[in-house]
This record gives structure tokens, C-alpha cells and sequence, in this order.
């Protein structure tokens, strides 16, 4: 599904990843642990194509040099980044939004773009699961909206496009333990055979609820540790400066 | 292919020329050229009189220099104030009397004319160049009193009406392009909305100047008789020429007692090129006069065409608990200026105005909103709200907040709200992510920052101006 070989990306000069590597085949979960400054955001931005950083190396996709394509094709083609700080459009409806979002990748898919009704009934569906409150989905997209709301209509976004690589990129972060719960089972609800999820967190907190194939610990723009789901708890124990004295 | 096709979407879907014969005025601004128009439009003696006393008038006022969008001096001798296909020169009686090439004009357009394909639910008056080339459900509202004519027609057929208003709301010696066009006044709509009568249908104007080298001098007047309601709404387009084009038009409305007029526009009058170069000057006058106690004008104005726009709708609220509201979107793309506001003058008792004004500006456009709010010694308990939002796209484009308040009653309650925003490109990122491309992220994000003034618009046109303010804006960012 998703192949990165030797990427190199820096910021103004500075070299933030380094001679990464990572192959994640499809139906996994991988989970990227790492201190403040490591890369982590980085990586995520990188793949979702966002602008302002110098690249090198390759990254495949599905077969294809993910890196060429631009950022609304990346999405339309399944790879979703849920924000570590999601946006806020003041005067964009928030179903609005997420319609206009469904549609365009259902057209690009060549599906049937989906009317009113039937999107409401959708996002009425996925959002009771997740507990989300109808009321904000009729609110500006995420002006106002809590730290917890804002994490959970970024997941609500995703369980509705239905992307084959989800990245979430701190999604943990601001969440009291019964969002993380909801969150999490969001998450889980979404695992199958063709779905992969690279999820990006400081803490191992998260990883009790989506239990991850691998986690890698990224230190300084490269993975140094790569191991099972209790190599978080490892880092949980010993900090990462432990964990990566041991290599 | 894919390139080719982007190049194309961005032209001026409008800006096609149709080839007519037509018959013109002579060239320049006299008595004669006066004369001219009057005489072939059939006038009585007394409009020709009034359009006289306009032109003596001219000769002593002088071109307004304040605005902030400046432009190169206008020769009015080199310019012909009258411009007919002609077809028409003979008024057609009915549609299939029209020129087949007119017909076919406004089909381009998206205004269908034929008795089959009207638009529902919408009577329409088509003013091409001078005239007015036909207008369409005409029985259907006679039958309810209400006049729908070309003002050219009013003229001779309910001069009393006519006599009674024109000029009433903004009279021949206001301002120096007010004037120009109470003494050119070539055609425009006349409607008249008898009492208690609830309008059962849209009217609406679609104006299209095609001849070059023409001025387009609009008059337009609506009256709501008491207890009345109309809603009326207006579109432009022309072709596109190297030269700039001046369209001055005058639009008084009156409202009695407890009427309504909402008057709604989307301009779209052909805005220069990709340089600056040609393009309409779009230089305005309208003003609503809130008669009548409890009376009620509504203005709505989209704004995405034209080099210049240069108008500030007004309110003049006389009667007891008028009302009178400002909705307007300005977009400013490329080399584009526009210097728009509104007016509200309260005089009357307990009255009350709303101006909401949405101005974008992407390219090297620059946009201006400029609105004065003023509240004379009578007017006790006026209440005014305004709010003007600024989205600027890009860092060579400029947007600027002019409010002028005078205020001479101590129990008025005035608030003015301003904000200042920019397309982020942390924004147009998320917009991305989400499988957006670039247009459809500004379409998106510039339709929901305009929303409360789109919500103003009647529903049938709604759609067309969301549209229309994406298209505005292609090109405009990445």
C-alpha cells in the first residue's frame, strides 16, 4: 500500500526527516511514537502533499510516486489526514463541507454523487456512533467547536469518506478519556483487510484502545525502534531517551 | 487538453458580440442628440422639456473626484448616446415580431424569451443597447393592474405616473452622471404595483449592452402603491472590447405605506481582461425613497463584474417605522476596482436600517466599501446595524472600510462591525485534503463567507450567483 524509501524532507534548511524508511502493507495499523520536534507532524504533512517543505526519495503508493500527485488527488485516491490542530472556515457549513468533500471524491471515484437527503441520513448515522451532537453539524466548520468536537468531527470526516490510508496525526491530543474512548472505537470500527492506519501519537494512552501491528519510534527524523504493541509500553516506561539508548 | 479547457472556463462566458444593424444618434452630447432620442422614442413635450432642463444643468456641474478608484477622463463628445438594432426601430408587438438574432442573443445569455421556455415564475424585460426588445408576461400581470414596461412606454401611456415619480427620489440636479442620465435616459423598466396588491411573480430586467463605443443610460422606476409587495431583479452582461464602456444608470424606487420593494442585482458586466484592459464603467445611481409609513426597501446587490463599480444604493426612510436594508458582495479579481456602500438616511420615526456588506478581492483589484449612515434631529429611536467584511486573497490586492455616521438624535442606537480576513493557506490545505481542488477551496470558502447576502437573493437566482462567484474568482489563487 504505501512505500517510503529514503525520504529526506527539510524546512528552510533544516533537515527534519532523515533517510526514512517505511513500508506498510495493506490492512495494518501502524502507530509512530516519538518526542516533541522528532518529524512526526512532518511525516504526516509530507504524504498528505502540503506545501513548503524541500523532498527527497520516493514514496509509492499503491504502485504510484505518491509525491507527484497534488494534494486533492492524494485525498481522492484514499489518503486522509485527520489534523493535529483541524482548521477552522468561518461561514462554511459544516455538513456543507462535508458533502462538497464526499462528492468529490464519489465523482472522482465515477460513483453517484450523493443528494441532500441521503447525505443527511449518512452523516446522521456515522455521527450518532460517534456521539457527535447534530446541532454542531449545522454550525460553521469547527469555529467554536471544542478541542474534543473539533478531534471527533475530524474522525466523523473520516469514517464518511472511507479512506484505504487513514493518518492520524495526534488525534489523541486534547481528549478527555471518554472522547478517547469514542474516538478509538470510531477507529477500530474502520479496521479491515484494506484499510491501513498510520497513527501518530505522543503517548501509549491511545494504543491501549487501537492496538496497533507496529509501532516505530521516531527520533530526530528517523525510525530507531521498530517493534510490536509493547514497545509502547516499553516507551511508557522508560522515555524515549531509554528506549533509544538501548539501540 | 485538460490545460486548454481550464483557459477556456476562465474567459467571459458573455462576452461574445452579436452582428446587428443597428441605428445610432449621432456622435456627442448637444441638444440636437436630445432632440434625437426624445423624438424617436415618441416623447411628449414635457419629457423632452425635463431632459432639456437635465442638459442645461450638466453644463455647470462637474465629474465627482473623490472615489477611490481613479480613471482616465471620458470624452463625452466621442461617444453615442443612442444605439438601437434596428429591427426594432418599430416596436414589435409581439415576440414573434423579434428579431430572430435577438432572440437567439438572450437564449445565449440564459434568458429565454419564447413563449415556451420562460422562465418560471419570472417576467422578464430584455433592454438591449437603447431599447427595451420585449418583455414577457405581460397579460398575466395586467390582468392583477400591475404595470411591467419598458419606461419608454410608461412614458407615453401612464405619463401621470410618470410625471408624479421620475425624478422624485433623485432629482435632475443631483450629481453630475445623475444628471447626464436624466437628460440621455435611454431605455430601462417602469413598474408600477398597484394597491394591496401582493406582486405574484419575479420581475426582472436583463440588460446587455452590445454596440461599441456606446454609452447604456438606464432608467428604471418602481412604485409600490400602499400595502404592496414586489420583488425585482436585474442582470447585465457585455462583450468584451478593448475600449471601456460607460453604463450610468439612474433607479429610483418608492415605497407607500406599508409596502415592499426588494431590488436585487447580479452584475456582471464584462470586467476587463487579465490586464486591466477594457472593461464597463459602472457608474450608478440608485436610491429608494421608504414613503410610507411602515414602508420597506431591500437592496441586493452582487457584484462581480464591470472594470469600475462606483454606487451606493441608498435608502432615504421618511415614513414611520421604515425599513431599509443593504446586502451586497463585491468581487474584485485581477486589475478590478470597485468603490460601492449604501446610504441610509433616516428621517422618520422608530426607523430602522441593516447594511451587510461583503467585499473580496483577489489579483491586484481594489475594493473600497464606502457607506454613510445618517440620523437627522427628527428621527428619534433610528436603529442602525452594519457590519463589513473584508476578504482579501493573495498580497497585491487591497480592501478598504470607509463608514461616514452623522448622527443628530441622542436616541439612536448605532453599531458598526468590521472584520478583515484572508484566504490561509492552512485553509485551502484542509480544503485539499478533503479531495477540493484549488477553485472549488475558494468557491467553497468565498460562498460561505458571503452566504448572508445569498440568502437574500430570490431562490430562482440563488443558485446562478454561487456559481457566478466561484467563476469570478478562478484563477485567482496557486
Amino acid at each position: 500500500m504505501l512505500d517510503i524509501k529514503n525520504l529526506n524532507a527539510s524546512i528552510d534548511g533544516k533537515k527534519i526527516l532523515q533517510n526514512f524508511n517505511l513500508k506498510i502493507n495493506k490492512g495494518e495499523v501502524h502507530a509512530i511514537m516519538g518526542p516533541n520536534g522528532s518529524g512526526k507532524s512532518t511525516l504526516a504533512n509530507v504524504l498528505a502533499g502540503r506545501k513548503g517543505y524541500e523532498i527527497e526519495g520516493k514514496v509509492l503508493y499503491e504502485d504510484e510516486n505518491l509525491l507527484e500527485l497534488p494534494i486533492e488527488e492524494r485525498a481522492q485516491k484514499g489518503i486522509f489526514l485527520a489534523f493535529q490542530y483541524p482548521i477552522e472556515i468561518p461561514g462554511v457549513n459544516t455538513n456543507n463541507f462535508l458533502k462538497t468533500s464526499l462528492n468529490a471524491t464519489l465523482k472522482f471515484k465515477g460513483l453517484k454523487e450523493l443528494d441532500s437527503l441521503d447525505f443527511l441520513k449518512l452523516v446522521k448515522e456515522k455521527s450518532k456512533n460517534l456521539k457527535i451532537e447534530e446541532k454542531i453539524l449545522s454550525r460553521q466548520l469547527n469555529v467554536g467547536f471544542s478541542g474534543g468536537e473539533k478531534k471527533k468531527n475530524e474522525i466523523l470526516q473520516m469514517t464518511i469518506l472511507e479512506p484505504k490510508l487513514a493518518i492520524l496525526d495526534e488525534t489523541d491530543s486534547g481528549l478527555d478519556i471518554d472522547a478517547l474512548k469514542i474516538v478509538s472505537e470510531g477507529v477500530n470500527s474502520l479496521r479491515n483487510n484494506g484499510r491501513s492506519f498510520l497513527i501518530i501519537t505522543h503517548y501509549q494512552r491511545l494504543l491501549d484502545y487501537i492496538k496497533p501491528d507496529f509501532v516505530h519510534v521516531l527520533v530526530n527524523g528517523k525510525i530507531v525502534k521498530t517493534g510490536s504493541s509493547d514497545l509502547a509500553l516499553e516507551l511508557e516506561k522508560d522515555g524515549y531517551e531509554g528506549v533509544s539508548a538501548i539501540k | 487538453m485538460k490545460q486548454q479547457e481550464l483557459e477556456n472556463s476562465k474567459e467571459y462566458k458573455y462576452g461574445f458580440t452579436t452582428d446587428i444593424e443597428s441605428i445610432r444618434a449621432p456622435k456627442g452630447l448637444n441638444e440636437d442628440v436630445i432632440k434625437f432620442i426624445s423624438n424617436i422614442k415618441q416623447e411628449p413635450k414635457w419629457m423632452l422639456d425635463w431632459r432639456l432642463k437635465a442638459y442645461s444643468r450638466l453644463k455647470n456641474l462637474k465629474e465627482p473626484n473623490w472615489q477611490k478608484p481613479k480613471y482616465p477622463k471620458i470624452n463625452y463628445q466621442d461617444l453615442y448616446y443612442y444605439s438601437a438594432p434596428k429591427s426594432s426601430s418599430n416596436k414589435p408587438k409581439s415576440l414573434s415580431e423579434v428579431d430572430p438574432k435577438l432572440i437567439e442573443t438572450y437564449k445565449k445569455l440564459g434568458i429565454p424569451l419564447q413563449e415556451q421556455k420562460r422562465l418560471s415564475g419570472v417576467a422578464v424585460d430584455a433592454v438591449f443597447d437603447s431599447v427595451s426588445v420585449a418583455t414577457t408576461f405581460k397579460e398575466e400581470l395586467t390582468k392583477k393592474g400591475i404595470i411591467f414596461c419598458p419606461i419608454s412606454e410608461a412614458i407615453r401611456k401612464h405619463p401621470e405616473l410618470v410625471k408624479k415619480y421620475l425624478g422624485s427620489v433623485i432629482p435632475i440636479t443631483d450629481h453630475y452622471f445623475a444628471t447626464l442620465n436624466s437628460a440621455v435616459f435611454t431605455d430601462g423598466s417602469f413598474v408600477y404595483i398597484p394597491e394591496g396588491v401582493r406582486c405574484p411573480m419575479e420581475l426582472s430586467t436583463y440588460f446587455r449592452i452590445n454596440a461599441s463605443e456606446t454609452g447604456q443610460f438606464e432608467r428604471t422606476l418602481i412604485i409600490a402603491d400602499k400595502d404592496s409587495y414586489v420583488s425585482y431583479l436585474e442582470g447585465c452582461t457585455a462583450p468584451m472590447r478593448d475600449e471601456n464602456q460607460l453604463h450610468a444608470a439612474n433607479v429610483e424606487l418608492v415605497a407607500l405605506d406599508n409596502a415592499e420593494i426588494k431590488y436585487s442585482t447580479v452584475q456582471n458586466w464584462y470586467p476587463g481582461d487579465k490586464d486591466g484592459k477594457g472593461g464597463i464603467y459602472n457608474f450608478v445611481t440608485k436610491r429608494g425613497a421608504c414613503r410610507g409609513k411602515n414602508s420597506k426597501i431591500s437592496w441586493t446587490q452582487v457584484e462581480t463584474g464591470s472594470a469600475i463599480t462606483w454606487k451606493y444604493p441608498s435608502c432615504i426612510l421618511q415614513g414611520d417605522n421604515s425599513v431599509g436594508e443593504f446586502y451586497s458582495i463585491a468581487i474584485t479579481n485581477n486589475h478590478q476596482k470597485a468603490d460601492t456602500g449604501t446610504k441610509m438616511i433616516h428621517l422618520g420615526k422608530n426607523t430602522k436600517s441593516k447594511i451587510i456588506s461583503k467585499g473580496i478581492s483577489a489579483g491586484f483589484a481594489d475594493n473600497t466599501y464606502r457607506g454613510l449612515v445618517k440620523v437627522s434631529s427628527n428621527a428619534t429611536n433610528a436603529r442602525n446595524y452594519t457590519q463589513c467584511d473584508s476578504l482579501l486573497m493573495g498580497n497585491k490586492c487591497g480592501a478598504h472600510t470607509i463608514p461616514y455616521i452623522e448622527n443628530k438624535n441622542s436616541t439612536a442606537n448605532i453599531e458598526h462591525e468590521a472584520t478583515t480576513s484572508k484566504i490561509s493557506d492552512e485553509q485551502l490545505f484542509y480544503c485539499n485534503q478533503r479531495g477540493l481542488n484549488q477553485e472549488e477551496a475558494v468557491s467553497l470558502i468565498v460562498n460561505g463567507f458571503c452566504k448572508e447576502v445569498l440568502q437574500q437573493l430570490p431562490m430562482e437566482f440563488a443558485v446562478e450567483a454561487q456559481k457566478l462567484v466561484g467563476i469570478s474568482l478562478e484563477g485567482s489563487v496557486g
